[in-house]
Order: structure tokens, then sequence, then C-alpha cells
């Protein structure tokens, strides 16, 4: 039986996702700092590429972070966002069975970083991984069985919730594959073991 | 039917661009989809699906307030519209009031179908389709032609043609680079938008939460980036839990685009923050638009189980020839044919309707589990009850029920033909068949009919032992009495006596399948008759199509008509019917019936017949039985799919019909079989027919008759 990360892995990587496994947030860290790095556009511009607030980022200094990485900001805005390559967050789950992350967006920094850069870098905690849908709604609803989820009747869902399944598709000219249309064409996938900063 | 629509299917079937890219899109579908539902119960997900939207669709009028209120209570905006214009009225009051300039809008059926665009550019307010296809679309002041893939009639150079006009320079048809370039210009357009408009794929009742599906991520801009979003939700889509976007989620991608999941599902549940800091104003329009009084009709109700997912499309053998313009309206296909019959009016499914043959493919796939063939018949009977049947059509109704007549009529004009008679074949046909001629021989009218053919057979060997009723139709007693007397030999040899009841007429498809009910309840009740008259074990038929008719159809002919009366007697019929194949393999089974051992027959290619495999389930008893024989099975590609016959369907739609009969000689050809079996007579007339068109030298022969020849 494959684990959950290597379902989950195998699923997001046939639907054009890049997927990267760490053990420590150190080490999720350098490579997403070398990638930064490494990426293609106006890296002289102060937001080429974007972080938004997440656990990921709890103690870090992030002055130091975009020394590391000149480009490198934390303040996210429409128009940042509008003019960013690159950008980062932190996803809340994920479900091996479709390879899909899943994110309560209602911050609308969170959207703006995987809605309108090309490169979108998502992290995650690879014990954030559930089986299914409907072990993913689970975990947002209270569930009294496999089939039957009760809303929280304190809050409900929250306002807006991202499931995303690799990055931006078309086939609408001649069938033909196409990716990246207004969403991101790369979706790079950071697994971390131990994220220290928690979930 | 109008000339102008004939003349568009015309157009539609020799469009190589349409038809090129639709057929190698179906042939990908049938792949991609299967290998999507590996490890899923597929029937298991669409039973869910259809209790959970069938329970919905009864319950319209509470889900939408329940809706309401916890929409609302969230911070949303619910508007319940009855009509499109109200949805229209609403939408344009709030961007006027609003100052709003430009929209910006994800794929909406829902608005489509009330032609908002116009509506909204008619005031002056620019709107913008962000969902690739549609975009393209929408350039070039088309309609879509596929409800999930809008511009799949369209080529690379087409498109960049009109994204060329779009941009003011000159463009490559790179596809890649076409993409890039509707990026750039709908993402500027994102930015200034003022509302965003998008439809919703479910919308929860117990939450108020909308579930927003696509693979661009275009709604997740349209629903961020404007201070406005404005939801457009047929009351279709609601459900009851959250707990129902589990199978409709499972379901939806994999039967539209044959992926897993789509890229992006939304979950929206109340104003989120706008990227200001102020709250979306959100504004979700539940319309119902017919959708109640749909609910309400007996019939109809399960037609709001649709997902919109257009599997229905992607298998039907007509719509991969003629496209979504001209099968179809706003919606297309099999189930575009009943929504528009409802969301527009009856009269307008009236030509779309005739497109259908009844293969059945639609059925099999469909993850709302609805039966549209029997919708779309069922549109066919309110039509002729509204319209009257044309006289031609009445006609042929008559003389088909008088068997002697019937005989004698198409008789005579085979011998008028005499002089072109080529092999069995007839060239031209006169009178009402003429129109078939063209694309496919057809058969030889026998000299003698089955009926007088029959009384000759010497049975003594098996007087008063296990006795069955053969039932022959119109096929096998007029054009193929060869065929009927292999039934009686293989039943003889299995120690069965065949009897042959005069009385039996035409089973009544072609008056059911033209929407004439009362005809088709008549053939019923005379057949009944003359089948239950002898104590007999069995009826057995060598024609699916008869074979339904006598076991499913009678009694859903009654209980259309309000007949119950009739019913108990159906079912005593239906009971005793059995097909050719299923019987003789369990004969053989039993070890009633030997064939000769050893035997080397060569090469053999089964074509399913549409009634066969996907309304009596079978397929792999007469396969079996032709291996047991001695054959070596060659399988073709889509062995199913339709050889277009469809009874008087290519007698209507020879247009059609033709171009469906090539592409499964095709298939046959390609296998290097010299041997085609199957088990309907209507089958072997339409593909016999074509193969002698081409002069092919690959023989056709029923089941029945491959068999008779290995008795032992």
């Amino acid at each position: 039986m494959p684990t959950l990360f290597e379902s989950f892995a195998a699923r997001a990587q046939a639907v054009s996702a890049e997927v990267h496994h760490f053990s420590t947030r150190a080490e999720g860290l350098e490579f997403v700092l070398d990638l930064v790095r490494s990426l293609e556009g106006d890296r002289l511009q102060p937001s080429f590429a974007i972080w938004a607030a997440c656990p990921f980022l709890a103690g870090l200094d992030e002055a130091a972070l975009t020394e590391r990485a000149p480009g490198l900001a934390f303040q996210v805005t429409r128009a940042s966002a509008a003019a960013a390559s690159v950008g980062i967050s932190q996803m809340d789950l994920a479900i091996a069975d479709t390879g899909t992350l899943v994110q309560n967006a209602t911050a609308v920094e969170q959207r703006l970083v995987s809605t309108l850069p090309s490169v979108h870098i998502a992290i995650l905690a690879t014990d954030a991984i559930v089986p299914d849908l409907t072990a993913a709604l689970g975990r947002l609803y209270a569930a009294d069985g496999p089939d039957r989820l009760e809303p929280q009747k304190s809050e409900g869902p929250p306002p807006y919730l991202s499931f995303i399944t690799g990055p931006s598709r078309t086939a609408d000219i001649e069938r033909v594959l196409t990716i990246g249309v207004h969403g991101p064409e790369r979706l790079v996938i950071v697994c971390v073991d131990e994220l220290g900063g928690g979930q | 039917m109008s000339s102008t629509f004939k003349e568009s299917i015309d157009e539609a079937v020799h469009n190589s661009n349409l038809t090129g890219a639709l057929g190698r899109f179906s042939e990908a579908y049938r792949e991609s989809r299967a290998k999507a539902y590996e490890g899923v119960d597929f029937e298991a997900v669409r039973t869910r699906i259809a209790e959970i939207k069938g329970g919905a669709a009864s319950h319209l009028d509470e889900l939408a307030e329940e809706f309401k209120k916890n929409a609302e209570s969230r911070g949303a905006k619910v508007f319940r519209a009855s009509n499109p214009k109200q949805v229209k009225d609403y939408i344009l009051k709030l961007a006027k009031a609003n100052g709003v300039e430009a929209i910006v809008k994800s794929k909406s059926m829902a608005s489509e179908e009330i032609h908002l665009n116009k509506h909204l550019e008619a005031q002056g307010i620019q709107v913008s389709e962000t969902d690739l296809g549609e975009w393209i679309i929408q350039l070039a002041g088309q309609r879509p032609s596929h409800m999930v893939m809008p511009a799949i009639h369209l080529t690379r150079e087409e498109v960049a043609e009109i994204f060329s006009k779009e941009v003011n320079e000159r463009l490559s048809s790179d596809i890649p680079r076409l993409v890039k370039i509707a990026r750039r210009e709908l993402r500027d357009k994102f930015l200034k938008a003022g509302m965003g408009i998008s439809g919703a794929n479910i919308a929860v009742a117990e939450t108020g939460t909308l579930v927003i599906v696509t693979n661009e991520g275009n709604a997740r801009l349209v629903t961020t980036l404007p201070k406005i979003h404005v939801a457009i939700v047929g009351v279709e889509k609601l459900v009851p839990h959250i707990s129902d976007v589990v199978p409709i989620l499972t379901a939806l991608p994999r039967s539209a685009t044959g992926q897993l999941l789509t890229s992006y599902v939304t979950m929206i549940t109340g104003p989120a923050p706008n990227t200001d800091g102020s709250l979306k104003d959100l504004h979700i329009v539940l319309m119902d638009s017919h959708r109640t009084e749909m609910a309400q009709d007996g019939k109809f109700q399960q037609a709001l189980q649709c997902i919109r997912c257009g599997s229905c499309l992607n298998v039907c053998p007509v719509y991969r020839l003629v496209g979504g313009h001209v099968f179809g309206k706003v919606y297309m296909g099999g189930i575009g044919t009943i929504l528009t019959a409802w969301f527009d009016a009856l009269k307008e499914s009236d030509e779309i309707q005739s497109l259908c043959i009844q293969c059945g493919n639609c059925k099999e796939v469909c993850p709302g589990k609805i039966d549209i063939p029997d919708l779309i018949l069922e549109l066919r009977r309110r039509l002729v009850k509204d319209e009257g049947q044309s006289l031609k059509e009445k006609a042929i109704f008559a003389v088909v029920n008088n068997r002697r007549v019937f005989h004698a009529m198409l008789r005579s004009a085979s011998l008028l033909q005499k002089p072109f008679e080529k092999d069995g074949f007839i060239r031209h046909l006169p009178l009402f068949l003429s129109g078939m001629a063209d694309f496919r021989s057809l058969p030889a009218v026998a000299e003698k009919p089955f009926r007088d053919v029959f009384p000759l057979i010497d049975q003594s060997a098996v007087v008063g032992q296990a006795r069955a009723a053969f039932y022959a139709g119109c096929l096998i007693d007029f054009a193929y009495p060869e065929m009927g007397s292999a039934v009686v030999k293989v039943l003889n040899k299995a120690g069965i006596e065949v009897i042959f009841p005069e009385e039996q007429t035409c089973c009544g498809a072609p008056a059911r399948y033209g929407g004439a009910y009362e005809v088709a309840a008549k053939n019923a009740t005379d057949n009944i008759n003359a089948l239950l008259k002898r104590d007999v074990r069995w009826v057995v038929s060598a024609c699916p199509t008869c074979s339904v008719a006598l076991k499913h159809e009678f009694s859903a002919t009654f209980e259309s008509l309000g007949m119950h009366d009739q019913l108990p007697r159906a079912a005593e019929l239906a009971a005793k019917v059995t097909d050719f194949s299923s019987l003789v393999r369990s004969l053989v089974d039993e070890g009633r019936l030997k064939l000769k051992p050893g035997a080397d027959l060569g090469k053999v290619s089964y074509h399913d017949s549409c009634h066969m495999k996907r309304t009596l389930g079978v397929d792999h008893q007469p396969r079996e039985l032709l291996q047991l024989a001695g054959y070596e099975l060659a399988e073709m590609k889509e062995s199913d799919m339709c050889c277009g016959m469809g009874g008087s369907y290519s007698l209507k739609m020879p247009e059609i019909s033709a171009p469906i009969l090539a592409r499964k000689l095709a298939s046959l050809e390609a296998t290097g079989a010299p041997l085609a079996a199957m088990d309907c007579p209507g089958c072997a007339m339409q593909i016999r027919g074509g193969l002698d068109k081409q002069g092919s030298p690959i023989r056709v022969r029923h089941t029945a008759e491959l068999i008779a020849e290995m008795v032992e």
C-alpha cells in the first residue's frame, strides 16, 4: 500500500504539479529560496515573488529572507500580486486520491498569490494529507459518519474554500491541453514533514 | 422538418473540421472516461446522485427557501426569480446602481439560457466571457457547439484569425501562444471589471454554499477581483446537504472531461473580503424558469437530475457528426433536446428531437441516471398528440400493420426493380423507402415471407416436446426468412418444437419511436393475443428491437396511455420472451444442444446491436456461441456503437445514417475478418447493404445462421 504522501504525489504529478518532499522546515525553506532565485522574470521588481502570511513563516525574519532572495516580498496587495511572477502560500489540507490541495482562502491575500502570478509555490504539511474528499470535508465539518457530514452549527463553512488540483489548464482550442490560462502555469508543491510552526 | 434544418444537417456533416474534431474527441473520451472511473463504483455514485437530485427536485421550493435563509444569514443577498426577465432586470439594476461599466463572466449556462449578455450590452455595459472557449465564441459572434467545450468546432487557424482581429496584430496559430494572448487580454479585463458574474455547479441548502468548478481558474478571478459578485443559479442545482457534493464532484469531472477533479473547485459561503478590505457584495439569483413545472411533471422530473457534464453529447453517434449548432439550442444533444422543450417550448424541440436515433449510449453513461432516450420518446409522443401525425407516416403505419398487404407491396416494389437486382440486393426501391437507397443496397424482398416458409419445415421429430413460439418481426418475415429458418433448426436440434402464431404483427417499435402510441398499443394487444394463445415455455425473437418491444415496451406503452388493465397480460408475455442467443447459450450450458467440435472457422467480428447490448444487456452470449462453434473473435473498435439503422431513422435521416454506417464499416474492415456476425436483422440490412454498395467481400450473417450450420 502506498502511503498517503505517495498517492498524493503520484496524483498531483499526473496533473502536471511538481512535488518536492523534505523532512525539515529548514530544508523546505532552502528549496523555496533557491527556486525563487532561479526563476525567470523581472527580478529587479520589488515584488517579484510574494509570500502570503502563513504558519510556515512563524518566527522567521522576513527581512533576512528578502536579503537572501531579492524580489521576495511579504506585502500582498492587488497591485503587487498583479505584478508578481511568483506566489507562495501554505495549504491547510491535501487529498490523496485526487492530488488536490485544500485551503481556507477567505483572506484575500491567499487568493491573490495563488491566482495572479504564473508560478504558485504551495507549502503543505505532510500530515495534512487525507485520503479523499469526504475526509477533507470531514476535517472542515464535524462528522458523525463517513457519508454524513454535519456543518458545524456554530460556524459553518468558511466564506471562501479553495480546492486546487494541478496548474491552470484548458483544452478549449482543438482539445490540445495547454497549461496556464488565467491561473498559474506552474504549481510547485513543497511537502514538509516537520513544519515546526504547526499547521 | 424544415428544409433549413435539413440544410444545416447537410452542412454540418460535410464540415470536416467539425466532424473531425468531434469524432476524434468522442473516441478519446470513451477511453479517458473509463480510465477516470477506474476504482470508482459508477453505478453506486450515479444511484446516489439520482437519489439526491431526484429528492431535491421534489422539494425545490423548500430547498430554495432554506438556501436563501442560510446564505443570507452569512451575508449574501439572495433573489428568487421565477422568470428570465426578473433575472435580467435585477442584474441590470444592480449594475446601474453601482456604476458598473464592465463585467467579467465565468461560464454560466443559466446566463446563456436567458441571453443575459445581449441584454446588458444593449444597455451599454461591456460584458466579457472569460472561459477561453466562451471568449472565442463571443468574439466570433457565434454560439457554443458543446456544453463543456464551446469552441470545439473551430480550428487553431480560425481562432488565430479571430484573436488577430481583436488585438490588431497578426498572430500565428500556435496554441500556447494563443492561450497567452487570451491570458494577457483578459487579465486586464479582470482587473478593471466592476462586477463578476458566475454560475454555480451545486448550491447547498443547509449551508448556503455555492460550489463552482473550473479548469482555467477564471471563476476564482471573477469571484475575487471585482467588488460585486452575482451568481446565477438554476434551482435544479440545489442539494440539501454539504455531503451531497461528494458524489457530484466525483462524477462531474470524470464524466465531463475524464479528469479525477478539475483544477479548481471553489466553495463560497457568504461574502469574503475584497482586495481593498471591504466585504464582497454577493448576490445569488435563484432562477426557476420552468424548473418547478418540470418537477411537477411525473415523467420529466428526472431531467432535473442532470449535472451538466455533457457526457450524453460525447457518446452520441449523431452529436459527433453534426455538433451542437444543429443538435441543440442553448443546451445540446439528448439532454439539450429535453431542456429546450421545457425552458423554451415543446414545439422548439420538434426538429432536434428527430435527431435522436434511440441507441441508448447516453442513458448508459448519464451520471444523473436520466433515461434520456425514453424522455425524448415522450416528447415525440406529446408532439404527435399536439401536432398530429403526418399523412405519410400514417399511411406507413397503416400498411405496416397489415402483414400480407405490406409484404405484397414490398414484394411488388422489389420485383419492379428486378433488373437492378444483384446478389440479393436492390439498388433502388420506390415509394417511401426510396430515400435510403443512396448509401446502401436494400435486401431483395423474399419471394415467400417466413410465414409461408414456416409450414413447410418438418418438425415431426420434436412434436409434443418443449414448445417455443417464434416471433419473426418484419425483417425476418419479409426480407430474411432464412434467419427464421435457422432459428427453427437450432431450436429443433435442442428438442424444442417451434410454433409460429399467424396473427403476429409488427412489434410497434416504428409507431412508438414515431410518437404514434395508439398504433403501438394496438400492435401490442394484437401480439399479446397471438403469442399467448397457445401455451408455450418461451417466446423467441431473433431481432433485439422486437425483443425489447415484447419484453419492455408493450407495458411502457400501456402505462403511458393509462391502459392499466392490459398490464398483467403484457407482464405474462414479457416473462416468456427471450432473445435467440441468450436462450441458445443456456441450452448449450444445459447440454440440450451440442455444437460440432473441433471446427476452425476463421475470424469473425461481432457487432453489438444497440438494443441487444444496452436494453437487453446481452453481449457475451453470442460471442461465446460463436467461439464454441469454432470461430475466432476479432473485435472491432466501438463494437457497440450504433450502425446508423435505427429502424425508420435511416429513412428519415439518410444524411446522418450514412456517415454513421461509414464509420462502422471502417471499424469492421480494420479487423481483417472476412465475416461479421450480429443478432439484429436491422443491423444486418444496414451493414450488408453498406458493404455491398462498397463492393466489399465481407459477409454479414445473423448469429442464428452461423450457429445453425454447426449444430449436431
